[in-house]
């Protein structure tokens, strides 16, 4: 079965764009991503795109479609209806490059802004032994695609360019906690997480854990944590005090 | 380089503004019933059968009816409008207002920052919770203290109504204090107390445990908070209604 779909794709680049109509053949069973192809195909062949393995994991086809933060080869057509014109537009949060292409290099530099795994000094590699309790809470988001569609959701930097320079975002904050939590790293990460990489700024709103592909519980489970151990440390005098008496770690 | 040019706030094509808008009105319906009752100073305790409303626990000033103030009454009668509970509500309030959740629920539904996902905010600035006053959310490990206490007055409460027979109060007393006491062990703050902020479960199994269970009730952390919020005030309805002899307690034992 297919059908002529209405789409309105954005087209552009940094020095202006806009929405432009197409009418495209649409077939059972296909995604998003397919119908972009067959636009460049039959109609725009100079429309740009990025993906790579259409299969959800590569994380390359982050887009707005229907105004919601998705990957373009993940969004089955048959969540829409046949009438429904779906709009497809590039990721809001970054600089355009051209049509649905993003510049996503801010993302790369908040990954460079996090101080790597520190394993114990007296610890070679080959050495590390770890009980599986003690990983899996990392091996969670161990799972990102780093599709950045959570960077990108993220009302912080989304409505604010300008507090770019100070947060990190989820999908950063969420790397620290993952190397917080991990049980043979000894770098001190919560001072961090707030003073180096903005966690304050985050609301717990939730949206990223609403968009990720990978359905990673970022908020609850990165970002509140980290608040947490925040607290902890600045926050909670009872906890300092078990500290002082007990000297635990 | 400049962001793509899109003037649309958002181009969602879904109601996004539903989930913001029912969720203002029950904070706003649920905040007016418990203003009014809070007010009201009166029928929080049905002397015959021992009911007594958790918005009243515990009732610690002299103007409490005597047999309601389980813990005696250290403070002197209040002056003015202000009536018992406005000692324990700043507790309560305090705790569900810094609660992660609620944080979630009134930011997007009431202040709209963001009043849904991928859909513009309104404000010009934005610092989140890193100054005063929202800084003050880091609060909420005091205020999850402070309600577990409350929440075992509360307990307290509901044991004793059981030495006076059976009735349908004795049921609603008890359903409202095991969502509570779901509602509170299921609070972020409580999983990282329990086991959290632990970076080796392996050395603490016990707590390893702990922190696994809680985890399961964490999950349910959003349903948990509209119910016990929903029937702690279903709950002060039916006392004030028994109370007031609107209605009479249906009884099963005595
Ligand atoms: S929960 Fe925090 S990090 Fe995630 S989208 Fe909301 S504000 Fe951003
Ligand atoms: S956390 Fe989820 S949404 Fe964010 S980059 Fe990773 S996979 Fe994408
Ligand atoms: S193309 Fe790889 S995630 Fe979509
Ligand atoms: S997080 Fe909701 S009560 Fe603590």
């Amino acid at each position: 079965m297919s059908y002529q779909g209405k789409f309105r794709v954005w087209r552009g680049d940094d020095s202006g764009g806009g929405l432009e109509d197409f009418t495209v053949e649409v077939n059972e069973g296909e995604v998003v991503l397919d119908i972009i192809h067959r636009l460049q195909a039959t109609q725009a062949p100079d429309l740009a795109v990025r993906w790579n393995c259409k299969a959800g994991k590569c994380g390359s086809c982050s887009a707005e479609v229907n105004g919601r933060p998705r990957l373009l080869c993940m969004t089955r057509m048959s969540i829409f209806e046949e009438a429904e014109t779906i709009t497809v537009t590039p990721m809001r949060t970054f600089p355009i490059i051209r049509d649905l292409v993003t510049d996503v290099s801010f993302n790369y530099t908040k990954a460079r802004e996090v101080p790597s795994f520190q394993p114990p000094k007296d610890l070679a590699p080959g050495e590390y032994r770890m009980q599986q309790v003690d990983v899996e809470r990392s091996q969670e988001f161990r799972k990102c695609i780093e599709c950045f569609l959570c960077q990108n959701t993220c009302h912080v930097v989304r409505d604010h360019e300008e507090n770019k320079e100070a947060f990190s975002g989820p999908r950063f904050l969420m790397r620290v906690a993952e190397l917080e939590m991990h049980p043979l790293d000894t770098a001190d990460r919560v001072d961090q997480a707030q003073d180096d990489h903005g966690l304050g700024y985050c609301n717990i709103t939730k949206c990223c854990s609403e968009v990720c592909p990978e359905h990673i519980h970022i908020t609850d489970n990165a970002l509140i944590p980290m608040k947490e151990r925040v607290a902890d440390r600045k926050y909670d005098p009872i906890v300092w005090l078990g500290n002082k008496l007990f000297r635990r770690s | 380089m400049a962001r793509a040019q899109i003037a649309a706030r958002t181009l969602r094509t879904d109601r996004w503004w539903l989930p913001p808008l029912t969720t203002f009105a029950g904070l706003l319906l649920i905040s007016i019933y418990a203003a009014f009752r809070t007010f009201q100073g009166d029928f929080y305790w049905v002397d015959q059968y021992h009911y007594l409303t958790p918005m009243y626990s515990p009732c610690l000033s002299e103007e409490c009816v005597p047999a309601a103030s389980h813990f005696g009454q250290p403070l002197p009668a209040l002056p003015g409008f202000l009536t018992p509970p406005v000692v324990i509500i700043p507790f309560l309030l305090g705790f569900r207002i810094t609660c992660y959740y609620y944080r979630k629920a009134y930011y997007r539904a009431a202040w709209a920052s963001p009043p849904a996902c991928a859909v513009a905010e309104p404000h010009a600035k934005y610092t989140g919770e890193t100054r005063f006053p929202l800084i003050a959310q880091n609060l909420h490990r005091y205020f999850f203290y402070a309600a577990s206490i409350l929440l075992c007055v509360n307990i307290y409460d509901t044991v004793l109504a059981f030495g006076t027979g059976l009735g349908l109060g004795n049921l609603i007393l008890l359903v409202n204090v095991s969502l509570l006491a779901a509602y509170t062990l299921s609070c972020h703050s409580c999983r990282h107390i329990a086991g959290g902020r632990l970076k080796h479960f392996s050395k603490h199994p016990v707590r390893y445990w702990m922190w696994t269970q809680v985890s399961k009730l964490n999950n349910r952390h959003m349903q948990l908070a509209w119910a016990s919020l929903i029937f702690v005030c279903l709950t002060d309805l039916y006392v004030a209604l028994v109370a007031s002899e609107t209605i009479s307690d249906l009884r099963f034992i005595n």
